[in-house]
């Protein structure tokens, strides 16, 4: 019987980095809350979740001389918001959304902490025998 | 590690959102100041905010904010005729800055819910930052 650690803590090791990088984004939004123009940002999770947006993103190169340009799949899912409706300002940002999307995204990232805990806690006790 | 960029990002933001509450209290403290010349009266003050991209680093995923240039208003002076005042020129007149004090408080308010928005978020990412580093051990 073998035991790799990548396979005990599943998909939620993944998941952490994915809710990490949302913190990243929803903070430049509500940061950039009264600039003008702005164009908000999000990651769609559920659209990550179902691997459309695995593949990498990446340019072809066929002289030496060519810059290889790939983004990560973490990069490729980030998305512009669509808003509600138009601001004079030309920004499409909403603040009560970017707040609620940050509530929801803090909790979801507890959550995920809170499972990896008790994976590894369990892999813990497993070794232990207790 | 990601996390850390998000006190960067949030400290700009309260850079920025900072330097517009100090406009605004520019503004008040001098919306009764007068002058004798209509050229010489104060104008009121407004930071126009712009995005910015780390450019160091060439992340494009990190984006702050900065105060791009700070416009002065061309509301026209208002005329008061005062001849007793020490400004007042030869025709009796003082001007004064036409700023608009619920404008201002309006804008002061505005300020401080970003302000406060911006807090809000660094302190909820430093509680996940800690949570994060004590992973495994509760």
């Amino acid at each position: 019987m073998s035991l790799t650690l990548d396979k005990a803590l599943g998909i939620h090791q993944d998941a952490l980095l994915l809710f990490e990088r949302r913190t990243q984004l929803l903070a430049e939004n509500i940061a950039n809350a009264d600039t003008p123009n702005y164009k908000a940002r999000d990651i769609d999770f559920n659209r990550v979740l179902n691997g459309e947006v695995s593949k990498q993103v990446s340019l072809q190169t066929d002289q030496p001389q060519h810059i290889s340009l790939s983004q990560s799949a973490l990069d490729a899912s980030i998305e512009y918001r669509v808003p509600d409706q138009s601001s004079a300002d030309g920004s499409t940002l909403d603040m009560s959304k970017e707040q609620a999307a940050f509530a929801d995204n803090t909790v979801r990232y507890q959550t995920t902490l809170t499972i990896l805990t008790r994976r590894l806690g369990g892999i813990v006790s497993a070794f232990r025998g207790e | 590690m990601s996390i850390f960029k998000i006190f960067d990002i949030t400290g700009s933001g309260m850079n920025a959102q900072m330097l517009r509450l100090n406009t605004v209290a520019s503004n008040l403290a001098n919306s009764e100041t007068m002058a004798g010349k209509p050229e010489e009266v104060y104008k009121s003050r407004h930071p126009v905010f712009e995005s910015v991209f780390n450019e160091l680093t060439g992340d494009q995923g990190t984006v702050g904010v900065r105060v791009k240039q700070i416009i002065e208003s061309d509301a026209a002076p208002i005329a008061h005729y005062m001849p007793q005042h020490p400004q007042a020129n030869k025709e009796g007149y003082v001007f004064s800055p036409g700023i608009n004090a619920v404008e201002q408080m309006a804008d002061m308010i505005s300020a401080s819910r970003s302000y406060q928005s911006n807090v809000e978020v660094m302190t909820t990412s430093k509680e996940l930052l800690l949570r994060t580093l004590q992973l495994g051990r509760g």
